[in-house]
């Protein structure tokens, strides 16, 4: 058993070498000093640097280290960094320069040029945002993409070892935990939740303290804590970070929440296609009962909690509370109604809660810095920050923190770096297949909980895609829908079936075949399965297409009345054809063309026979004259 | 099902599952991790593997095979040598993953969730690898590919051709 003093010993031990990544320039150069490592390397082991092969850019950097006779740099395999768009990126502490884009060669060059004794940063290799105007060198925290940023769920996220508990424990895991034991009753545990004002990050966003006070006030001996790790939203991949990031905090909170509420075991319950996740948390919860932070009498106070993972099989529908908990159960994921709500009767039965993987990520920082801190930040009705996963047509592709209420302009223009190949913006889409588009006219909106209901769309677990002109509103509610159609569970009619006829509908709209009934057909539909379905997938599966029909109705009406699609997306309503007078007659198109559906003499203009064209726009794709038109 | 892929599993493979069985009936919740395993060890999961799990449990194959369809991770059909999983996440989608897959179902000749005839590759869709920095991605086994065009499908697909 770990004792109080046992575990501040860890914390003084790792207490510089952590700072020493959070603080640059002289007080870290200060600090390196202390810790025995001149140098510290950190390189992304998140899910999407490895698949940029952040594995080789570790092995060669090791090789390398080891050929240079360098035993004084410290290596560091972390979590995301977040701008995912620039893997694989290592940072060298203490002076926190920010490499991307990664290669073996390269390297090679920063460890010849950069981390030798007397070496320099190699400035053509740094994240090019990192580097002004006059060659100095700006702290990437002071770049566009992270100055607006401020990191609670990610705050140990690439900073530390996630597959090191003492590496966890000098970041200020486990920190809540002691302080709970020790200091504070359930009760006391229970009203700081309450008055922080968090709320659920899985997207519904329920006071998390009310969820555990009717938990609390449940009889019976046996309950149960519930993490969600099903990730499910096409385009999320926040829950994933922070579990591959710093799995303990997750730990640690539902270590927290089983005191508030008189529970002494866990389920986690992950989705299998996260292998890194999972492998994360294996190694955690392994490390935390051989640290005795899991397991029996905890820290010497009586209390016993334990945790186990369980794996999904893919099924979105298991994002849902209740048919999550029939999956831990063993059996197809189906929902059931409520009442009664899991804080009454939930997993096996007994009063259970479920917090999203985010939602976790926050109660660590709440316990420590108090409720009056946390709701200091955001708006009066969501406090704290929210984790977006900014992905689709933006130039910084990434993982995003921002205090709620920022603005949809500042996440798009300034922290996302605006939209690539100048492009203009159409609409965010925000929540997912639940969720809805916020169009350009409301940029502006200052994002939380309770503003993004207003116009029509939902916080979601904090997928964000943004769309540019090219992208059809029919297509991409159709998209949505074939998702959710695919996804229904089959329980209840109104999902069953409703999902399935708004997706015949669309499809016949995006064929050219829509008639001007089958938009009002579609409004009757939407809004009977809302009222009519039995969990939040049927209710919410037709917000995709009610808010793009809020605001795009006249690409709809385009699509049904005038058989064009604006965007050039849907094939049935366009066909390419060439510009004579542009046309160079380069050949370039005909060659190009995989049906040689293109025909024409050298230097005189070209034609497409309509008839052949299979629509893959590879000769508008090519053609350096821009002589090819889709109408 | 058809006789091209008539079951034949090895006596070390039974063994194997029999272990996980006994090791995991006691646990409440099993029987997705039993099938998990009984994936992992056959490659998918057959009528006579379901059985299989359904009398080591000591529950119906009613009930297995309804969770075993229930979830799309499982498999009642082999897969080819090589697993190819093209992302239509969002992320993706917007990005052209649609492409993606019409390239490589026309390179194979075979329809997503389908076999080739000689068993090296199958198609399925995803719904995001978590790599959207990447996009549009698709996964041949465990290795991702990112940033495709339709146009680069080919030469990966040679790469595993090859390597036969």
């Amino acid at each position: 058993m770990m004792t109080n003093a046992q575990l501040d010993a860890i914390r003084e031990k790792k207490k510089d070498l952590i700072r020493v990544r959070r603080v640059i320039k002289e007080e870290g150069e200060k600090l390196a000093a202390k810790t025995g490592y001149r140098k510290q390397v950190l390189v992304c082991g998140g899910t999407g640097c490895t698949s940029s092969h952040s594995m080789q850019v570790i092995a060669q950097l090791e090789k390398s280290l080891k050929e240079l006779n360098l035993d004084d740099i410290l290596v560091v395999k972390t979590g995301c960094f977040g701008l995912c768009a620039l893997g694989p990126i290592m940072i060298v502490y203490p002076e926190g320069a920010f490499y991307a884009q990664m290669t073996p060669e390269h390297v090679k060059t920063v460890a010849e040029k950069h981390l030798v004794k007397g070496g320099e940063i190699v400035k053509e290799l740094l994240y090019q945002g990192t580097v002004s105007e006059d060659g100095s060198i700006i702290p990437f925290a002071e770049t566009p993409f992270y100055k607006k940023q401020m990191r609670i769920a990610l705050r140990n996220c690439g900073v530390i070892a996630p597959e090191d508990i003492e590496e966890a424990i000098g970041a200020g895991d486990y920190q809540a935990l002691e302080k709970v034991l020790k200091e504070m009753t359930p009760d006391d545990v229970i009203n700081e939740m309450l008055a922080s004002g968090l709320r659920g990050r899985g997207g519904a966003g329920f006071p998390t303290g009310r969820k555990w006070s009717f938990a609390k006030a449940s009889p019976g001996n046996v309950k149960y804590v519930c993490c969600n790790a099903d990730e499910g939203d096409p385009g999320a991949f926040m829950d994933r970070s922070v579990l591959e990031g710093d799995p303990h905090c997750v730990l640690e909170a539902m270590a927290i929440a089983g005191y508030a509420i008189g529970s002494n075991h866990g389920f986690i319950y992950v989705r299998a296609e996260y292998p890194v996740a999972v492998q994360r948390l294996k190694i955690a919860i392994k490390q935390a009962r051989e640290y005795g932070l899991l397991g029996k009498n905890i820290l010497g106070s009586g209390f016993d909690f334990d945790i186990e993972i369980r794996l999904g099989a893919g099924a979105f529908v298991c994002g849902e509370e209740t048919a999550l908990m029939t999956s831990i159960e063993g059996h197809r994921g189906e929902p059931r109604p409520r009442p009664p709500f899991p804080a009454v009767k939930g997993l096996f039965g007994k009063p259970t809660i479920l917090n999203n993987v985010e939602t976790w990520a926050n109660v660590n920082p709440i316990i420590m810095n108090g409720a009056a801190w946390f709701s200091t930040i955001g708006t009066p009705n969501s406090s704290g920050t929210k984790v977006f996963a900014l992905g689709g047509k933006i130039t910084n592709v990434g993982l995003v923190e921002v205090p709620m209420g920022t603005t949809l302009r500042e996440i798009v223009e300034e922290i996302g770096g605006g939209i690539p190949n100048g492009k203009k913006f159409k609409a965010a889409q925000t929540g997912g297949p639940s969720g809805g588009c916020i169009p350009a006219e409301c940029i502006d909106t200052p994002i939380d909980y309770d503003s993004l209901l207003a116009i029509g769309s939902m916080m979601g677990s904090g997928g964000m895609i943004i769309l540019d002109e090219d992208t059809c509103m029919v297509d991409i509610s159709k998209f949505y829908l074939e998702f959710t159609a695919d996804e229904s569970c089959g329980k209840c009619t109104p999902c069953r079936i409703g999902t399935k006829r708004l997706l015949q509908l669309l499809t016949k709209i995006t064929e050219g075949k829509g008639e001007p009934e089958d938009l009002v057909k579609i409004d009757e539909l939407a809004n009977h399965m809302k009222q009519s379905s039995l969990c939040a997938l049927g209710q919410s599966a037709p917000n995709p297409v009610l808010s793009t029909l809020r605001y795009f109705r006249k690409e709809y009406e385009a699509h049904i009345n005038d058989k064009i699609c604006p965007a050039g997306v849907c094939k049935a309503l366009f066909t390419y054809h060439i510009i004579p007078d542009k046309c160079k007659g380069c050949t370039l198109c005909a060659r190009n063309c995989p049906v040689k559906a293109i025909s024409g003499e050298v230097k005189k203009p070209h034609v497409i026979d309509t008839a052949k064209c299979v629509k893959c726009g590879l000769c508008i794709a090519n053609c350096k004259f821009g002589a090819i038109e889709r109408k | 099902m058809d006789n091209k892929s008539a079951f034949h599993g090895s006596a070390e493979q039974k063994a194997r599952l029999t272990a996980v069985i006994e090791e995991s009936r006691s646990t409440p919740g099993c029987l997705m991790h039993v099938l998990q395993e009984a994936q992992g060890i056959y490659g998918y999961l057959p009528i006579e593997v379901q059985t299989m799990i359904a009398e080591g449990l000591g529950i119906s194959l009613s009930e297995v095979y309804g969770v075993a369809t229930f979830y799309s991770q499982f498999s009642l059909k082999p897969k080819g040598k090589h697993r190819i999983s093209v992302c239509l996440g969002t992320a993706c989608y917007v990005k052209g993953s649609d492409k993606i897959l019409a390239e490589v179902e026309k390179q194979l000749g075979i329809k997503c969730g389908e076999c080739t005839e000689d068993g090296l590759f199958s198609i399925d869709s995803c719904r995001c690898v978590g790599a959207c920095g990447l996009a549009p991605v698709m996964m041949i086994d465990e290795e991702v590919y990112g940033r495709l065009k339709p146009e680069s499908v080919k030469e990966i697909l040679d790469k595993y051709r090859e390597a036969k």
